[in-house]
């Protein structure tokens, strides 16, 4: 049934620290591997030791480079004389009266100016956010693609997809990627057969990539309770959704790298000559410099 | 996105296909007596054809074409399968409208005061429009509904696919009504060209008013927002996950079009728009029934290829919002 089920209370979702995340692709990997041998698998690869590999991850780590700048406050005076260079540029443009200044100055933002303290280089795992209102399961024809009521987890039951790659069209995350093998959709299952699973030990049910990450960069838990750990881990990192525009209101969270603490910029590194004190040292280190120094 | 061949014929050789049943649906439901038989049996077998060969081309497009039956369950939510139970449903007055006709035969042709089923007809002729309609607008809201895609989540794609569906119906019409120099009414046979003439004008006005709007977008995404690192300046890409291809790069990252995107528009509007308004032209100037059959064929040719140019720009041109997350590192992969 691709029938969105009503909102539940409990929405199983990652929460994942851009702050403490290194890039080291581990989660992908372990993603991979679990869901390769656990009861998803196989995730079989096309040509995997070929010239062109092309195989199905859940999980992938990409890598970006922020400039580093901020829009300063501007005074009322400035907004005013954009609003008029506005008004004289579109005869048309609407303006309403009892506008706030801060909506007056979001409607006019002012220019990007260089900050180097916010330069940085941040590495972004991505992968399914287990939205509230996905469209992934609504345009689904045949109802293989689903959101669980009980605990908001998006799946694909392989059985039922046809793979006519809709789902993977409609999801702006990336999440969904289609194996030519198996002739059907793949996504993250959020490792239903793992956080469920009662033969594991109870510190083991959580999801493969949350296990492997070595900074603890990703954090498993209830998302629809506010006095969960990774609730209380979002409000006071302030964790916030993707793409937010589309409506599709993600679970998953990304905590937003942390300022840096000495507020500095990273320093190039300086070529500084080396000294070596030989005052101090030993009596036949001091007669080798003494005679190399000649 | 990229541009599969299935999908590409199934939107084209479909729209066509339900164009011409709408025609014939309409001209029944207008005046039953209007339409030749032999045309119209021929037009309603060809519409049909037409549509099951487009079905059909679509599920080549699967994974997995044997389960396309479960397709039809989830019409609640889905255009996709609203698609697929609206055109089986409309082979229901397609046939009902076949067998009608071919009962009713020499009646319809020869002296028509005594025909009983005239209003049956006009019944199952407006039944057979309606459903050709629904069916075309159930196609394109496949591609409108999709919000990750700008150049498909517009006004101008609805109308778009059912005006060429309605040319490429009414150029086939026409064929066929050369080809059979059947004994139509005489309003339906200068109709027909006139439809072409029309559709091939609103048409090629309306592609020009959608490149357009494709050419200057109005990103609501971005990499910052698909990233949420816009609050420290601007985000570029510096390695992508993977080193090779992966799915999503080969199906949403199709960069080929663009290159030739210009030339390939001006091609597809020659072909579907000015040639077909062109040979109307001509074959009201010179009304010979040799140039009247030589210009519909012509214009049959020219709409089709027109029709797939155009279609496959659809795909082709469409950008998918999840590339933004390989902003930049993207080319350096490919080059």
């Amino acid at each position: 049934m691709t029938m969105l089920p009503p909102p539940s209370p409990k929405k199983l979702g990652l929460v994942i620290d851009l702050d403490t995340c290194v890039g080291c692709h581990a989660c992908a990997v372990a993603c991979k591997q679990w869901n390769d041998g656990g009861e998803f698998g196989p995730l079989p690869d096309e040509h995997p030791y070929g010239k062109d590999p092309l195989g199905v991850w859940f999980n992938r780590v990409h890598t970006y480079e922020v400039r580093g700048e901020e829009r300063g406050v501007r005074s009322e005076g400035e907004i005013k004389s954009a609003v008029v260079t506005a008004l004289r540029r579109l005869p048309k443009a609407e303006l309403k009266n009892g506008a706030s200044p801060s909506e007056r100055s979001s409607a006019f933002p002012s220019p990007l100016t260089p900050n180097p303290s916010l330069e940085m280089t941040v590495h972004f795992p991505r992968s399914c956010l287990h939205c509230e209102t996905p469209d992934c399961v609504t345009v689904c024809p045949t109802g293989a693609s689903y959101k669980r009521a009980e605990d908001g987890i998006v799946l694909v039951d392989e059985d039922k997809c046809i793979g006519c790659k809709l789902c993977s069209w409609a999801c702006p995350y990336g999440a969904r990627e289609y194996s030519q093998v198996r002739g059907t959709m793949q996504k993250c299952t959020l490792c239903v057969d793992r956080i469920y699973n009662e033969s594991f030990e109870e510190i083991d049910r959580q999801p493969a990539c949350v296990m492997a990450c070595p900074t603890r960069a990703r954090h498993f838990g209830d998302l629809g309770d506010p006095d969960s750990a990774v609730s209380k881990l979002v409000a006071e990192r302030g964790g916030y959704d993707l793409m937010p525009e589309l409506g599709y209101k993600p679970v998953n969270k990304y905590l937003p790298p942390r300022p840096r603490r000495d507020g500095c910029s990273a320093q190039p590194i300086v070529a500084t000559d080396e000294k070596v004190d030989f005052s101090s040292a030993a009596p036949l280190l001091r007669w080798i410099d003494k005679v190399l120094s000649r | 996105m990229h541009p599969a061949l299935s999908v590409i014929f199934f939107t084209a050789v479909s729209g066509t296909g339900y164009g011409l049943v709408f025609l014939i649906g309409l001209a029944f439901a207008i005046d039953p007596l209007a339409c030749d038989p032999f045309v119209a049996l021929l037009a309603t077998a060809c519409g049909a054809v037409l549509a099951a060969a487009g079905l059909t081309s679509s599920t080549l497009h699967l994974g997995q074409p044997l389960r396309a039956w479960r397709a039809f369950s989830q019409w609640r939510s889905s255009w996709l399968s609203r698609e697929g139970v609206a055109a089986v449903l409309c082979f229901v007055p397609t046939i009902a409208l076949g067998v009608l006709v071919w009962r009713h035969y020499p009646a319809l042709a020869g002296d028509a005061s005594d025909i009983s089923t005239a209003s049956l007809l006009r019944l199952t002729g407006a039944a057979l429009a309606a459903g050709a309609v629904v069916t075309v607008f159930c196609t394109a809201r496949i591609y409108t509904s999709l919000k990750t895609i700008a150049a498909w989540h517009n006004s101008y794609v609805l109308p778009g696919y059912l005006l060429l569906g309605l040319l490429g119906g009414a150029v086939t019409l026409w064929t066929i009504d050369a080809l059979a120099s059947g004994d139509s009414a005489p309003w339906l046979q200068r109709g027909v060209p006139a439809v072409v003439a029309l559709c091939a004008i609103a048409g090629a006005a309306l592609k020009r008013a959608y490149w357009r709007f494709i050419d200057s977008p109005r990103p609501a995404s971005t990499i910052e927002s698909a990233t949420g690192l816009g609050r420290f300046g601007s985000v570029r890409g510096v390695e992508a996950p993977h080193t090779e291809e992966n799915y999503l790069t080969h199906e949403m990252g199709f960069v080929l079009a663009r290159k030739h995107s210009a030339r390939l528009r001006q091609i597809a509007a020659l072909l579907f728009a000015a040639a077909p308004v062109a040979l109307v032209v001509l074959a009201t100037v010179l009304p010979s029934a040799r140039v009247g059959l030589s210009c519909a064929i012509v214009a049959l040719v020219g709409v089709t290829v027109g029709t797939f140019v155009e279609r496959w720009l659809f795909f082709a041109e469409a950008k998918h919002v999840v590339m933004l997350y390989y902003a930049g590192t993207r080319d350096r992969a490919e080059g």
